[in-house]
């Protein structure tokens, strides 16, 4: 029986040519990215704002939105949004947060209750007072960079520090890009979101150092092969594991969006759009090629040449490397270092 | 790498069982785990509030509250304690960090400060840096000739706890007579408590019993002085000016003095009043209360008293005749159902500090149903897009890593049955997302055995060589996601934790299944076909 091969096995492709166009995308797309995120802004929820969210079903009949939103207007209650959803006879009610502390939050929920009267079932009530949600805001952050603080600690103890600065530089690169999509589409940015940040983040390196895990590898066994060939076949020879993987995620990923219902539509959206689109390319086209820019071979060239072991595979791969190397070292001569 | 001792064998094959038992109640209704026999576990995990509807509040001791009354209360001690020891003093008033007072005779100060130091408590608890730390400290200034008593922050945070302590207790004799199944009261962080109740609806009664401190104190009107004069901002040192809870809102001067405080009470019961039919509260004190105000009625016939819960002045009615059963009633025009709350806050006794809700979260029966459905839906469709996908790029090690990731989920789900975790919306999102690091891990091994077997190396080679190698990586890209976890864990609160926990455990069975129990399931395989090629 044949099996499914998406990448062809012998695919030698050279990746690291594309940094002179990857590179400047990326930087192109990041400030992009932090612009929306200034000038847009996230979609708070009321995790991180504060507030009152309530979902509500019509008992009998569809939901009238309309005579929903002259009832809320008319209990002075700032601002108010109301989002139809489900099968037409539900509506998600949300209230900014009110002046004048927890209490006033609390007050919320009973003076919309009151103005509904009967006729209305309410699936969900949220109220986070601002004490909350000034917290949830910053444990948010300093979860996040705490996260990348550890993994960084690890890889530095695990690899070379260019390891650990490219792995830095590579997901500080996809969170920019992730906030950046949030801020463009608008997708509620709540507590849900920064698990899908943090799941991101964790997915993204995954990818990262399973590529770099190869690439130490190869050091250690060819020393002399410049360092650009060196990425290049351990990319190549880890893609097709790449690939694999990445469809397995979007497919479960897939499966989250379509069915698992109106509560993680937006941690599902975030997670496609980092694990898939970002997180992949950013593993490739920038976390490997910044190892050429970080100046990994100066510091590797004391490393021992321990390729006796595994001799078939290494000079396979040593072969196929040079004559790739050989032809391309007068295009990209002056970036290697010495 | 392919090669097993009977003992390592039997090891895995133990762990694996022992998992699958502990996650079996899950599959059961609870009839049928009744019916299991001892020896196997019973527990199944339980469902978060997000999936079988009910209500979470997360509450505060509202610390300021209680600061204002501790230096209130100061402010009486240290009042006392210079006249008991006859020192002269002009001015005293509360500073916001305690009370300050200002001499007579600055002369006086060293005396005054040892007077006062007497009031500080040390602190308990063996807290680093609390070690000789008092509740309050005593210092003066002599040239302008005052003394300074302040409250400590570590005096503060210490009554905070103890406020928690004392408030989980009084919440959950408050919540148990709403008669709800099984609710959940704990302490969060330093000044929190976390309330959550399956299965209610509508949080309304149950936060208006929590808002309520239900301080009740009987004290005596001061007649001599006069209200006008009080609202225009003379209120005697001695008194206070409190307003009855009702919409007329009529002032009320009473003294600070309480006579019998809701401490005294021994119970409280809703009921009628005979003659007006209106619902009341009678209760009845216990001997030390009965006693105490059978003296005060004894010696003020005549005389308004004021009932006050939380400050508010419920009724004033005059003393006709000395009380001296011990027992009593409180009319103050209240509906049935007020009448009953009312009873069952001071039978439930009243909060150390007032609480404030600071976060609510209802989910109704039907939203938690519906929850449950998509999950479900999600992760069927999901497993089987990927285990489609798997055997289609794997074949037999498709199937392979199919079982090995089943079981993973299994363990998983055995893991934190045992654990006592609930299950909630994001903890499906994290199993959902542990099967794909668990299949990565398959992934990576299979890969690195096509790599071997393209590299010229024959079956036990290429198995050999594709684990060895592939169990670095595996290692490194879990480590990193497990702190991811380890960090949600620890900073996240409520749904993220439970997010975390799953993830975290996830891993460590993915880094059992993917690495021992794939090894082990191939080199039965290959003990048992022993191939010539590998089918992958």
């Amino acid at each position: 029986m044949r099996h499914l091969h998406l990448v062809p096995p012998d695919t030698k492709f050279s990746f690291m040519r594309f940094r002179r166009i990857s590179f400047p995308i990326s930087a192109v797309l990041s400030i992009c990215s932090v612009l929306a995120f200034i000038f847009i802004g996230l979609n708070f929820g009321i995790d991180f704002k504060g507030g009152t969210l309530m979902d509500v079903r019509q008992t009998n009949g569809a939901m009238d939105v309309a005579h929903l939103r002259r009832t809320l207007d008319g209990l002075n209650l700032g601002e108010v949004q109301i989002q139809a959803f489900g099968s037409g006879n539900e509506a998600q009610i949300r209230i900014a947060e009110q002046p004048g502390g927890e209490a006033a939050q609390q007050a919320v929920v009973g003076k919309v209750k009151g103005a509904l009267g009967a006729g209305y079932d309410y699936r969900r009530v949220e109220v986070v007072g601002p004490r909350v949600s000034s917290e949830l805001v910053s444990y948010g952050t300093i979860g996040v960079l705490l996260a990348v603080g550890a993994i960084l600690i690890y890889l530095w103890f695990r690899f070379e520090w260019q390891f650990a600065l490219g792995a830095m530089i590579a997901n500080s690169h996809d969170l920019i890009l992730t906030l950046g999509f949030m801020s463009i589409t608008q997708l509620d940015f709540d507590l849900t979101s920064v698990a899908a940040m943090l799941t991101i983040l964790g997915y993204s390196l995954n990818d990262t150092v399973v590529i770099y895990d190869r690439i130490r590898e190869v050091l250690r066994r060819s020393k002399r092969v410049p360092i650009e060939d060196v990425l290049d076949h351990s990319v190549n020879a880890t893609l097709s594991r790449s690939v694999v993987t990445h469809v397995t995620v979007t497919l479960a990923l897939l499966a989250l969006l379509l069915f698992g219902g109106a509560g993680i539509h937006s941690f599902t959206a975030t997670m496609l759009f980092g694990v898939v689109l970002v997180g992949t390319y950013t593993s490739i086209f920038i976390a490997s090629p910044m190892l050429i820019y970080l100046g990994l071979r100066t510091s590797q060239a004391s490393t021992a040449d321990d390729a006796t072991g595994e001799a078939a595979e290494v000079e396979t791969q040593r072969a196929a490397v040079r004559s790739r190397s050989r032809s391309r070292r007068s295009r990209s001569g002056a970036y290697e270092p010495r | 790498m392919l090669r097993f001792s009977r003992a390592k064998t039997g090891a895995i094959l133990l762990v694996t069982l022992i998992g699958l038992l502990l996650a079996l109640p899950n599959l059961l209704s609870p009839d049928q785990r009744v019916a299991l026999p001892s020896w196997l576990p019973h527990r199944a995990m339980t469902l978060g509030l997000d999936l079988r509807g009910g209500s979470y509040l997360l509450l505060q001791v509202d610390s300021q509250a209680l600061r204002k009354e501790r230096a209130e209360s100061l402010r009486e001690d240290v009042r006392r304690t210079l006249r008991e020891k006859r020192i002269g003093y002009t001015a005293l008033r509360a500073t916001d960090q305690g009370v300050q007072v200002r001499l007579r005779d600055p002369a006086d100060s060293d005396k005054a400060v040892q007077a006062l130091y007497a009031l500080s408590q040390p602190l308990g608890g063996t807290f680093i840096g609390n070690a000789g730390q008092r509740d309050v400290t005593v210092s003066a200034d002599k040239a302008a000739g005052t003394v300074a008593v302040n409250l400590t922050d570590a005096g503060i945070t210490q009554r905070v706890r103890s406020a928690v302590t004392q408030s989980i207790e009084i919440v959950r004799r408050r919540i148990d007579q709403l008669g709800t199944t099984e609710p959940t009261i704990e302490g969060e962080g330093s000044d929190r408590i976390l309330v959550q109740v399956p299965g209610l609806q509508d949080p309304t009664r149950l936060k208006n019993l929590l808002g309520q401190t239900a301080k009740l104190t009987f004290r005596l009107v001061d007649v001599q002085n006069s209200v006008q004069a009080a609202l225009q901002g003379h209120v005697p040192p001695e008194d206070e000016l409190l307003y009855s809870n009702d919409k007329a809102h009529v002032p009320y001067l009473v003294e600070r003095q309480v006579l019998v405080s809701g401490e005294d009470l021994t119970d409280a019961q809703p009921g009628f009043d005979q003659r007006t039919n209106e619902p009341i509260v009678s209760f009845r004190f216990n001997a030390k209360g009965a006693q105490r105000f059978g003296e005060v009625t004894q010696r003020n016939v005549g005389r308004p008293f004021a009932i006050v819960l939380d400050n508010q002045v419920i009724s004033a009615p005059v003393i006709r005749e000395p009380i001296l059963g011990g027992s009593g009633q409180i009319s103050g025009s209240f509906t049935v159902q007020q009448a009953n709350d009312l009873a069952i806050l001071l039978r439930a006794g009243a909060l150390p500090a007032p609480l404030q809700i600071i976060e609510e979260r209802t989910v109704g029966p039907g939203l938690g149903a519906d929850l449950i459905r998509a999950g479900e839906t999600s992760a069927y469709v999901g497993s089987a897009l990927v285990a489609v996908f798997m055997f289609v790029t794997y074949g037999l090690f498709g199937v392979f890593a199919i079982i090995a990731v089943a079981i993973n989920v299994a363990l998983i789900f055995g893991i934190l049955s045992a654990l006592g975790a609930t299950l909630t919306l994001p903890g499906i999102a994290g199993v959902v997302l542990t099967v794909g690091i668990a299949v990565d891990s398959n992934v990576l091994i299979y890969e690195r055995i096509r790599e071997e077997i393209r590299a010229g190396r024959g079956v036990i080679g290429a198995l050999e060589a594709g684990f060895s190698h592939a169990l670095a990586t595996i290692l490194d890209t879990n480590i990193t996601t497990f702190i991811a976890a380890a960090v949600l864990f620890f900073i996240g609160t409520g749904s993220v934790k439970g997010f975390a926990v799953t993830l975290g455990v996830g891993i460590l069975t993915t880094l059992f299944t993917a690495y021992t129990l794939t090894r082990l399931i191939v080199a039965a395989w290959v003990r048992w076909r022993r191939p010539r090629t590998i089918p992958i």
